[in-house]
This record gives C-alpha cells, sequence and structure tokens, in this order.
C-alpha cells in the first residue's frame, strides 16, 4: 500500500496503490495536506488500484475535499471499481464529489 | 461459539470455522486479516460481489473499532476473529476486551445533510448497510460484533 503524487500541468495526481483503510489514511492525508501547503490547487485522486475503502478512508477524503475547498482548490476522484461507486452511493458521497470514469475526463474536467 | 450460539446455526449441518485467530490491537494487523478471511470467502464460493466489497469493509469496520475504541488500542489487549461459514450464511465474529457499546445510539445516519461532511460516523452505518444483521453482545470483560451476511 502506498500512495504517490506527480504534477500533470498543474495538477497533483495522486494514485492510491491498493486499499484506503484506518491504517494508511494518515498518509494520504498528510501527502495531500503537504502539497496543499506549498500552494497546490487542483488536486485529482486516482483510485484504479483499490479495491475497497473503509469509513476512516472516506473520512480523509472528506476532509480534505473541505481545506482544498477553503483554499480555493478543487477535488476530483477518479476510476472507482463498482464496489467504491457502491460505497459512495450508500453514503451520498457521490453527491459530495466530482467523480470522473477515466483519469482522462477527470483531468479535461478542471 | 464465541457465545449466544443460536439454534438455528447449531441446527445447521453444514457449519464450517473458516477462520479462527487472535491479533494484537495493531491497526496494521487490520488488511492483511481481512485479505486472509476474504481469500476464505473465494475460496467458499461466495459471491465475487461479497467477498470484494461486503465482507472487507464490514470486517474492516469490525476491527477498527475493536482495535481502537473496544481495546483503545493497548497492544497487551487482543481482538480475536472468527469466520463460520454454513450452508446458508456467513458469520463474522469480532471479540475485543472492552465494555461494549449500545449500537443503535451509536449508530448515525451519515447521509442526512447535517451528516454528510463530518469525517466519522459511517463505520456502523457501513457495516449495517453491507451484512444481512449486525449484532453486539458481551459481559463487562469482552465485546462480540457478530456480523452475518446470508449467501445468496
Amino acid at each position: 500500500m502506498s500512495f504517490s503524487i506527480k504534477k500533470q500541468g498543474e495538477i497533483c495526481v495522486v494514485d492510491v496503490e491498493g486499499q484506503l483503510i484506518v491504517g494508511n489514511r494518515q498518509e494520504l492525508k498528510q501527502k495531500v495536506l503537504d502539497e496543499l501547503e506549498k500552494g497546490e490547487k487542483k488536486f485529482l485522486i486516482d483510485f484504479s488500484q483499490t479495491g475497497y475503502i473503509d469509513s476512516s478512508g472516506l473520512g480523509v477524503l472528506v476532509s480534505l475535499s473541505k481545506k482544498i475547498r477553503e483554499q480555493g482548490g478543487e477535488l476530483r476522484l477518479a476510476n472507482l471499481n463498482d464496489d467504491l461507486k457502491t460505497l459512495f452511493e450508500l453514503t451520498k458521497l457521490d453527491t459530495l464529489f466530482q467523480i470522473a470514469d477515466t483519469r482522462e475526463r477527470a483531468l479535461e474536467s478542471f | 461459539m464465541i457465545a449466544g450460539e443460536s439454534d438455528e446455526r447449531a441446527r445447521d449441518t453444514h457449519v464450517r470455522v473458516a477462520f479462527d485467530r487472535l491479533i494484537p490491537s495493531d491497526v496494521r494487523e487490520i488488511e492483511p486479516i481481512v485479505e486472509q478471511v476474504t481469500r476464505e470467502c473465494r475460496v467458499l464460493a461466495l459471491p465475487a460481489r461479497q467477498c470484494a466489497l461486503n465482507v472487507p469493509v464490514a470486517l474492516t469496520e469490525a476491527l477498527s473499532n475493536a482495535i481502537l475504541r473496544g481495546n483503545r488500542g493497548a497492544r497487551d489487549k487482543q481482538v480475536r476473529v472468527r469466520a463460520v461459514v454454513s450452508d446458508t450464511a456467513l458469520v463474522l465474529e469480532v471479540a475485543d476486551e472492552g465494555t461494549g457499546f449500545d449500537l443503535d445510539a451509536c449508530t448515525i445516519d451519515p447521509t442526512s445533510p447535517g451528516n454528510l461532511e463530518r469525517e466519522d460516523g459511517r463505520g456502523l452505518f457501513l457495516m449495517r448497510s453491507l451484512m444481512d444483521r449486525v449484532e453486539r453482545f458481551g459481559d463487562n470483560a469482552h465485546n462480540v460484533v457478530r456480523l452475518t451476511l446470508n449467501r445468496l
């Protein structure tokens, strides 16, 4: 399980490699907050390699979304598998986040 | 069974303990245990959706609660995880050394407008949404959360 961040134009793209759960969600949060502190405003989190997310992982995404918005930035999510989509629908977080089917569409949406 | 075995399950002639393990109270233990349980579920031919979503998410929530709330992260305290499979259901039991909690009182609706942007409060909701039955029982020294998922 790890997270990698790279710049694509002016967008910070975060790849989540594995599950986003209680044991690692603080690492993701800190990495994104570090970039936000450096002045980055546009973030895309790509879940193409993620099978599931637990409640603490969802909570971190909610928290990051708020903090990024407070700094005038934007957060997009991409590549959720059907199970992840179900989690977002169950919790109605699909109404809170902008979710794209592919990384390319997410990048174009900024 | 840890406790409270139901008559219905006792009568089931094809009950099998698929998993029984004690782990220390460390959240780093969660993912490997969940992987092992879901692997067992695949071997037992549970539906793919249950193996990929219902079981891992609900079990992760139960383990997280047991480690962080029940045992308050004390590494000298343990969590017991059991998975019992029958022809009709998968039953997961997660036992910690805490004093327990009121399942209904602690479950909030994270989808209500006032709760949607909360960082916490989705764990019990997810467990109850993804499982057919969630029960809690125990005494002052042990607390058990039992998750039952009917086999489709």
